[in-house]
């Protein structure tokens, strides 16, 4: 079992049997994420020590008799805008370079106590703003089907983690669909919770009323035994949701009968690659031959979300991000004689956050700005509510709603230079996070583009605190599509 | 995108005064179109008809949540200090905010 494709059930498991100790699991899982990094760069840091720590801990309480957990031995690749009492939170960002936190997020302290192993921070889009992992203070990630495309974003370095086995399972926060795109553009599972669900205590806040953490996984087993480690209310966020979780793995392999898979034609749209549409169309087929009933629905809406996207999201971020002043942690620009503390203010963040960062500050710092702020932010807030109900009425004659995650697959490296293509790219997974309910997306197969085989993913999405029964659908298309499961060559 | 919304070089330079980010005076006019851009495309909402509509600043329905006012521990100060840019002993160090003379 050693330098071998293991999801992290097989690895709980195994090592909960006492068929394999968590050291030895966890130094051969540093030494095959340190090789490939060299070519993916999905790791800003490998946290070796502490995780060879944790592992002998799982051991010991192993010998003695205690129960590890329901993750033991598992490592964890985390991404790198969560805060780890281990390491350094960057955000890869100059900013917080060198950056440590005094307290671990609320998920990696589930996930510690549930005998997980934390074994390195993921590289993400400066501050989870991206859909490529390209604008990365420390290096572009790179997809690990082909290096020369993007992995998406912004949890690319957790997509490539788990899509490259380089760890049981990883963490992505997900505010227009960075868990799910790069989930999609890999080849991995990746499930964004409903709002709520999952405390963001110790997520470095960018949307706060769109982010929500979420694992990336190897399968769906995988990503529905984290959410149910790290899923429930949390004293410490006051918008995480006082209703029990159910438990995702309970009826997981029990295939939902009678499932009703929303289609609407907006997704579908001719815009996307014909390829993504044609296995698209080729899953639901596939759903329909084994008892699930395809109903058409309506979401008129559907490409207005990046308009209203591109007005909440940045309006959130420029309010979030003016903690970042070089006073209290952080980069502090040089001072120079006779400066206001305003200007040290401007050239700390002019120095520290990178691009991508400023235009979307300055957008949302635009949009709330007085004259402007009713004719975009608070409009933007009223199709919110539109956008929220079309959702309401859609699942009102389905279960779950299907469509292509990406409309496109991987796309090279550099090959978008233009910021608002790069935010089209998420028109089919923003309006989950406005409307706050979960989506999941899947690997349904792989098409052929100039030579390589790019994989693509199934989006499922499913009415708000119906996360288990999202998870259940999502395993009855992964059973459907055994041939999907392929890894890529490191 | 369907129309570019007019924004100044002068007005991009204000957003960036109001944003506190420096920005030097040859980033300007690529950032006044990348935003104009964005602008451009956003501007589909208003077609869109919101009579009535309330607005909608969170998916979360339970809103107004209070916790009981019991002390807790808090986080060590001196870890804190430990990711400040300049400390004088257990204080956050930062330059003259007053000005000498008004």
């Amino acid at each position: 079992m050693s330098a071998m494709w293991v999801d992290a059930t097989a690895i709980r498991d195994a090592v909960r049997a006492r068929k394999i100790k968590a050291a030895e699991v966890v130094a051969g899982m540093i030494a095959k994420a340190k090789s490939a990094n060299a070519k993916l760069n999905a790791f800003h840091e490998i946290l070796e020590e502490d995780a060879m720590r944790q592992a002998t801990a799982v051991d010991d309480a192993i010998a003695a008799g205690r129960d590890p957990g329901p993750m033991a031995g598992v490592p964890i690749a985390v991404k790198d805008n969560i805060a780890t009492r281990e390491g350094h939170t960057t955000c890869s960002s100059r900013m917080l370079e060198n950056y440590r936190s005094p307290f671990d997020a609320t998920c990696i302290e589930r996930l510690r106590a549930a005998g997980a192993i934390m074994l390195g921070k993921t590289n993400l889009d400066e501050f989870a703003m991206g859909s490529s992992s390209e604008h990365c203070a420390w290096g572009a990630v790179k997809n690990p089907w082909d290096i020369s495309r993007v992995p998406g974003g912004s949890s690319g370095g957790s997509a490539v983690a788990a899509a490259a086995g380089l760890c049981g399972v990883a963490l992505g926060s997900d505010t227009g669909g960075s868990i799910r795109q790069p989930a999609s553009l890999c080849g991995c599972v990746g499930f964004k919770p409903t709002y709520g669900r999952v405390s963001r205590y110790g997520l470095v806040a960018f949307g706060s009323s769109l982010d929500q953490i979420g694992p990336l996984a190897q399968s769906v087993r995988d990503a529905a035994l984290t959410y149910a480690c790290i899923a429930g209310v949390d004293a410490r966020d006051s918008t995480s949701a006082q209703i029990a979780v159910e438990n995702p793995l309970a009826q997981l392999e029990q295939p939902i009968k009678g499932l009703r898979v929303g289609v609407p034609a907006e997704y579908l749209s001719d815009a996307n690659d014909p390829q993504v549409n044609a296995l698209v169309r080729s899953a639901l087929d596939r759903l329909k031959a084994n008892g699930a009933t395809i109903v058409p629905v309506r979401l008129p809406l559907t490409d207005v979300g990046i308009s209203i996207y591109y007005v909440i999201a940045p309006a959130e971020a420029s309010a979030n991000l003016a903690r970042f002043d070089g006073i209290r942690y952080g980069h502090r620009a040089a001072a120079k004689p006779g400066q206001s503390l305003d200007q040290l203010y401007a050239s700390t963040r002019g120095e520290g956050f990178g691009a991508e960062v400023q235009r979307r500050i300055m957008l949302g710092t635009y949009v709330l700005s007085a004259g402007y702020y009713d004719a975009y932010y608070g409009r933007a807030l009223k199709v919110r509510r539109l956008i929220k109900a079309e959702f309401d009425k859609a699942f009102e004659s389905c279960d779950v709603i299907a469509g292509p995650a990406s409309p496109t697959p991987a796309f090279r490296a550099g090959g978008m230079s233009d910021p608002l293509q790069m935010y089209l790219c998420d028109v089919y997974t923003v309006n989950t996070n406005i409307a706050g309910i979960p989506g999941i997306s899947l690997p349904i197969g792989a098409v052929r583009s100039d030579g390589a085989s790019l994989p693509v993913g199934l989006h499922l999405q499913a009415p708000a605190m119906a996360d288990a029964a999202l998870l259940r659908a999502a395993r009855m298309v992964e059973s459907l599509h055994p041939e999907a499961a392929v890894k890529p060559t490191l | 995108m369907t129309e570019i919304h007019p924004l100044t070089l002068q007005e991009t330079a204000h957003v960036a005064k109001l944003a506190r980010l420096a920005v030097p005076e040859d980033r300007l006019p690529s950032l006044r179109d990348q935003l104009a851009g964005v602008l451009g495309h956003v501007a589909k909402l208003k077609a869109i008809n919101v009579e009535g509509v309330q607005p909608m600043t969170t998916p979360f329905t339970q809103v107004n949540r209070l916790d009981d006012d019991e002390p807790g521990p808090c986080l060590d100060i001196s870890e804190l200090l430990r990711n400040a840019p300049a400390v004088e002993g257990r204080y956050l160090a930062v330059p003259k905010v007053l000005a000498e003379e008004s």
